[in-house]
């Protein structure tokens, strides 16, 4: 037990850092279940338009690709396990991922794990209290989950098998990723290995439910919906989860007993020793910083764009006949279709000023860090500085939301076969979208007026989404909701595009936008 | 011969903490200047307002015979800084990092360039964010000393190199300087100082409280001497600037201020001097008697530091 002298106190010590970082994972992954349980039953008022809907449901192989094998889709609970177990995984597998690599790679990387190890500490210690918190942290979500859906009135096999198999998905990824900390040198490296794992499984229970080629066996996300919740529970496949724990966690041991501390088994890649064409401006620099999480999330809604984009023209069956449905889905429209990809373009616009805001607080962050020291030290004016990152802001914005629009556009038309709507449906989020370059604009001035309280500019885009998902339930004043850019925005294709409007509020931004400049140039850098 | 730093009555306030206060400084071409004084005393707070970082509340100050906060970009093409904490971008190369502030500069000397690397030892090809404290250092040394600037501003720049990389750094500085080339360095390794720096400013507290060369500087501190005597020795107290004077019979030991000591050896000649030593005073003691004997707790804090 040499080896593991010492674990105990890095346990303890471990979970006084992640106490929070898992009471927030866990109250996100329990309102994903129960949120599903308590919208389906808030959609139907009858059993019959129930029935209705999940029989549409089940035909549709994008919704089977997306969520998984479609099993007792006419009962909460059924709804519940296929609507929330894929992404549920997905989000403990990601968990997990960034447990280990806080206390294994990172802690590595840092140097803070050799002061760590100089003390009384065995050398597979941090290792093992990292694989302890973790699982716990996995625990402790399956607990909660299930006893929210129990505590909802879902019946009890399905709920426990619900827990019971997030926490072993939870622990497979967790022993995934301990054998990527063995591998590379850098967390980044590691978090990109565990994504790409997680990704891969996600893909293969997609195929695999589609095609019905049992591609889903190979996925441990599949083996955590083979346990069948709500729709006569089969245990043994929470087997398998087990099995690939116990395999990767052993395999994670034996490498690491073999591999110096501080490196990877995969030697880290030296990169080029002069810098190429790109790297001769402020905005050269800028781009390279950005480029990476702009196409990420580029990609990233483009697919949200043809997962919405593929439900086609089944918005009616879907929605049923309910009122409260049309109202909330579908803005309410006369053309329930057009109303459905009208709200869809906002929740779109939506996720881009998301992209908006982090992009242009990237600005702030290279001044947080020290880095824009250097770099105002030379001929670079910080205006130029400043206006190139804010400029990757906005045409950054611009993709993204034409990513998600083309996305949607393409979703649609593969489904229905309609090309020729293909613009029709494109254009949605590209009129919402102009309410992110407000966010823009409030970010930047933020940054320029107030650098300490720039991370505020969230809040701004958290209000907007309360006021455009929430505003009509809670019955905000209007005046309330006229301060979000959103509400000013036509609901493209259900209503037509107002130009006024839309420049009216490209306006605002662009104003933002130059009062933040104009400050970042009147105050201290540091 | 002007001066490429001119800085007079400077006030620079952070909320109700005032970093500098009236601070004034001057660095003359073709010298190397020594900004010394303990953390917290404003260096980098007065760096920073050279950079048109940070926007003085009053005084005035003149880089390069511009002014720093309006011509910021265009004096920046003419020197160089490296500064105390070196923060890469952790996805770049050493070497992209160098390319890339040597390009925003206006330029740098390939040869230098490759010369430098090789006298640091420095591994370009490696990211950022694997660098220890010392080759990031390295990196923002070698891209400041491959560019063709006059005047280079360093903030502490070796406090994380070994003896060995310590060493380069002097012989490079000193082949700076013999082109005629100004050097302002912040820095409290007096032996650095002692090494490098024509002239020499003491900070404290946000104020200058000493400047000069270091022989200027000496000349205000006291030297010990002892000596033995051949005769017993009579009237020594009553020399001006004397301080500690112990005579043991025909051995005597004292301080003598530095202005004074050929008055007390001239005195001690008359009484047959058979040993004597002498100990100059070092920036240390000087050091010391600015910063050591009254430890003032409501110093200024240097938030430009946080």
């Amino acid at each position: 037990m040499r080896a593991v002298t010492g674990a105990g106190i890095l346990f303890r010590t471990f979970l006084r850092r992640d106490l929070l970082t898992v009471l927030w994972w866990t109250i996100g992954v329990t309102v994903l279940y129960w949120s599903q349980a308590v919208s389906v039953d808030g959609l139907y008022a009858t059993q019959a338009e129930f029935d209705k809907a999940a029989a549409s449901m089940e035909q549709n192989a994008a919704f089977i690709a997306m969520a998984g094998p479609a099993r007792a889709l006419n009962t909460t609970g059924g709804q519940v396990a296929w609507q929330a177990t894929a992404f549920g995984a997905v989000l403990v597998g990601l968990m997990s991922m960034f447990l280990v690599g806080r206390h294994t790679r990172v802690e590595e990387e840092t140097g803070r794990d050799e002061l760590v190890r100089s003390g009384a500490i065995g050398r597979h210690a941090p290792m093992t209290a990292a694989l302890a918190v973790t699982l716990l942290a996995n625990a402790v979500v399956g607990l909660v989950t299930s006893g929210a859906l129990l505590g909802y009135g879902l019946p009890a096999a399905g709920s426990w098998a619900i827990g019971l198999g997030l926490f072993l998905v939870g622990a497979c990824f967790t022993g995934v990723a301990l054998v990527a900390a063995q591998l590379t040198q850098g967390a980044r490296a590691m978090y990109g290995i565990v994504g790409a794992v997680i990704g891969t499984a996600y893909a293969l229970r997609a195929i695999g439910d589609v095609a019905e080629n049992g591609l889903s066996w190979l996925s441990p996300i599949g083996w955590y919906q083979a346990m069948r919740p709500y729709a006569d529970e089969s245990w043994w496949p929470s087997l398998l989860l087990l099995a690939g724990f116990a395999v990767s966690v052993l395999a994670s041991y034996v490498v690491f007993g073999r591999r110096d501390v501080g490196s990877g088994v995969w030697a880290a890649r030296p990169g080029p020793a002069r810098a190429g064409r790109d790297l001769r401006s402020g905005l050269g620099l800028a781009w390279r910083l950005h480029r990476g999480s702009l196409w990420g999330w580029s990609l990233g809604l483009f697919l949200g764009g043809l997962g919405y984009g593929s439900i086609g023209d089944d918005v009616g069956d879907l929605l049923g006949d309910s009122d409260t449905t049309r109202e909330v889905l579908a803005a309410g429209a006369a053309d329930l279709v057009d109303g459905f990809y009208g709200a869809a373009g906002v929740m779109l616009a939506l996720i881009a000023g998301g992209y908006a805001v982090s992009a242009s607080l990237r600005a702030r962050g290279e001044e947080d860090s020290g880095r824009v020291e250097s770099l105002l030290a030379t001929g670079l004016s910080r205006t130029t500085w400043f206006v190139g990152h804010s400029l990757i802001a906005v045409l950054g914005t611009v993709v993204v939301v034409l990513a998600s629009g083309v996305g949607l556009g393409l979703g649609y038309a593969a489904v229905t076969g309609e090309w020729d709507r293909f613009a029709h449906v494109a254009v949605a989020p590209v009129s919402a979208g102009a309410g992110a370059l407000v966010l823009i604009g409030l970010t930047v001035l933020l940054v320029g007026l107030v650098p300490r309280w720039a991370t505020a500019a969230w809040l701004g885009l958290g209000f907007c989404v309360v006021v455009m998902m929430f505003g009509p339930l809670l019955k905000l004043p209007d005046w309330l909701v006229d301060v979000s850019p959103f509400s000013h925005l036509a609901l493209v294709p259900a209503e037509s595009f107002a130009a006024g409007p839309y420049a009216a509020v490209l306006a605002v931004g662009a104003a933002l936008l130059a009062a933040g400049v104009v400050a970042l140039r009147r105050r201290d850098v540091h | 011969m002007g001066n490429v730093i001119e800085i007079a009555g400077l006030v620079k306030k952070f909320g109700a903490t005032t970093a500098l206060d009236h601070l004034d400084l001057e660095v003359s071409t073709g010298e190397v200047h020594g900004f010394l004084g303990p953390n917290g005393a404003g260096k980098s707070t007065t760096i920073r307002v050279l950079l048109g970082l940070l926007r003085a509340d009053a005084g005035t100050a003149t880089l390069l015979g511009g002014d720093p906060w309006r011509e910021a970009a265009a004096l920046h093409r003419r020197l160089a800084y490296v500064p105390g904490d070196v923060n890469l971008w952790p996805n770049l190369t050493g070497g992209e990092v160098i390319d890339l502030l040597g390009r925003l500069r206006g330029g740098l000397d390939e040869k230098r360039r490759a010369d430098l690397l090789d006298r640091f030892e420095l591994d370009p090809t490696k990211k950022g964010r694997t660098y220890s404290k010392g080759n990031r250092q390295k990196v923002a040394l070698v891209a400041a000393l491959a560019s063709d600037v006059e005047l280079l501003m360093l903030d502490e720049p070796t406090s994380g190199l070994d003896p060995i990389m310590e060493s380069v750094f002097q012989s490079c500085i000193d082949e700076f300087r013999d082109e005629g080339r100004s050097v302002l360095l912040s820095s409290h390794i007096l032996a650095e100082v002692e090494r490098l720096c024509d002239r020499v400013s003491i900070i404290r507290a946000g104020r200058i409280v000493e400047s000069g060369t270091l022989a200027d500087l000496r000349h205000l501190t006291r030297t010990a001497v002892s000596a033995q005597l051949a005769a017993d020795p009579h009237g020594l107290d009553s020399l001006v600037g004397l301080h500690g004077l112990v005579v043991e019979g025909r051995r005597v030991e004292f301080e003598v201020d530095s202005a004074r000591l050929g008055d007390a050896l001239a005195r001690l000649g008359e009484f047959g001097i058979l040993t004597l030593t002498s100990q100059p005073p070092t920036l240390e003691e000087l050091f010391l008697r600015h910063y050591g004997d009254e430890v003032d707790t409501s110093e200024p804090e240097d938030e430009a530091d946080s």
